[in-house]
């Protein structure tokens, strides 16, 4: 399992950096898509699969296809940098850097004495059979819907809202009817 | 993309594995991996495919905008109602014990496992919906240079 994780981890930095470095927006959407993908298998070897339903689902496909849509609207070439930008990367560098300083204080992965799995009540683990009746043993969804259901509704709220606003700002006027299908302006920019 | 006999062949034979897949996650989270929010996402990656390949128009004629627009609104109702329901038969807000009844014992879910498949549902229409609408403004939109 060792050289899978170093594979993947490998694989995750390489298209990180092919991300940053390619100038064809085009190919940078493909390789977002594969690192969502590589993200996805990567939380699968971590035990958390509907984890990595998610990453896969949006990241590597919705939001690829949101991000191909753009690029049908604008220009497929990032503008050539004219100098090279010494205060980002000097940002990078240090918030990089805060970053990993950060990671040497985090627990061992796996580690069962670490807080989160001592912090958080670890009842719901030993209640949960009990207080739903035996009748959900999977015990992520009975935190998440029924212990704290009140937070999942706020996050429905909150997709709901990011909805609203995503339609208030790009919907088109009703009266025009375009025929530019989403099909077609694809064929169009393939050539 | 009439030109692709492929992709097309292809895409008809995994959407339906695709939906299957998602109503699977959907009503199966009580015991597998997975619920409300990760159905929704899939189900809506299996629609966008549909428009990616058939096009905008034969997408939505699957699911009209109008239609897709009024659910987003829909899930959250579910789940909110599924809240005062349990206030109305003299729970707290989302107390789902209060959703007991004797209605075929053993085989309709009551209680928890009721209030929690009500939820997981509103939140899989709301997810849903909202990603094929985004799909839709984006997709929808006319380029700039106007081609």
């Amino acid at each position: 399992m060792i050289a899978v994780d170093i594979c993947i981890l490998a694989l995750l930095a390489t298209t990180a950096v092919a991300v940053a470095r390619i100038r064809n927006l085009w190919a940078a959407v493909m390789f977002t898509g594969i690192y969502s993908f590589l993200g996805a298998s990567w939380m699968l070897i971590l035990d958390a699969p509907d984890v990595a339903f998610t990453e896969a689902a949006v990241g590597a496909g919705i939001s690829t296809v949101l991000m191909l849509a753009t690029l049908a609207l604008t220009s497929r070439e990032e503008k050539p940098i004219k100098k090279f930008p010494v205060l980002p990367l000097l940002v990078v560098i240090v918030t990089g850097s805060a970053l990993v300083y950060g990671t040497l204080d985090m627990p061992r992965f796996g580690d069962p004495t670490a807080p989160v799995h001592t912090r958080m009540d670890p009842g719901f683990i030993e209640k949960s059979e009990h207080d739903m009746h035996g009748e959900m043993p999977n015990v992520v969804t009975s935190v998440l819907a029924s212990y704290r259901g009140y937070d999942t509704l706020g996050e429905t709220t909150v997709i709901f809202t990011a909805g609203i606003a995503v339609l208030l700002i790009l919907r088109k006027p009703p009266k025009r009817k375009t025929n530019a299908a989403f099909g077609q302006e694809q064929e169009g920019s393939h050539g | 993309m009439d030109s692709f006999p492929i992709i097309r062949v292809v895409t008809k034979l995994l959407i339906p594995y695709i939906l299957l897949f998602a109503f699977y996650v959907q009503f199966h989270g009580d015991f597998g991996p997975g619920g409300g929010f990760q159905a929704g996402v899939i189900l809506a990656a299996g629609l966008i495919l549909y428009g990616l390949v058939f096009g905008l128009p034969a997408l939505q004629q699957v699911a009209p905008p109008r239609v897709i627009e009024q659910l987003i609104a829909l899930g959250v109702v579910i789940y909110a109602g599924t809240g005062i329901a349990t206030m109305l038969l003299g729970g707290n807000f989302l107390d789902y014990e209060a959703l007991k009844h004797h209605v075929l014992p053993g085989w309709l879910p009551e209680g928890q496992h009721l209030g929690i498949f009500l939820v997981e549902l509103g939140v899989g229409i709301t997810v849903t919906s909202v990603m094929t609408v985004i799909f839709y403004c984006f997709a929808g939109r006319e380029s700039a240079d106007g081609h």
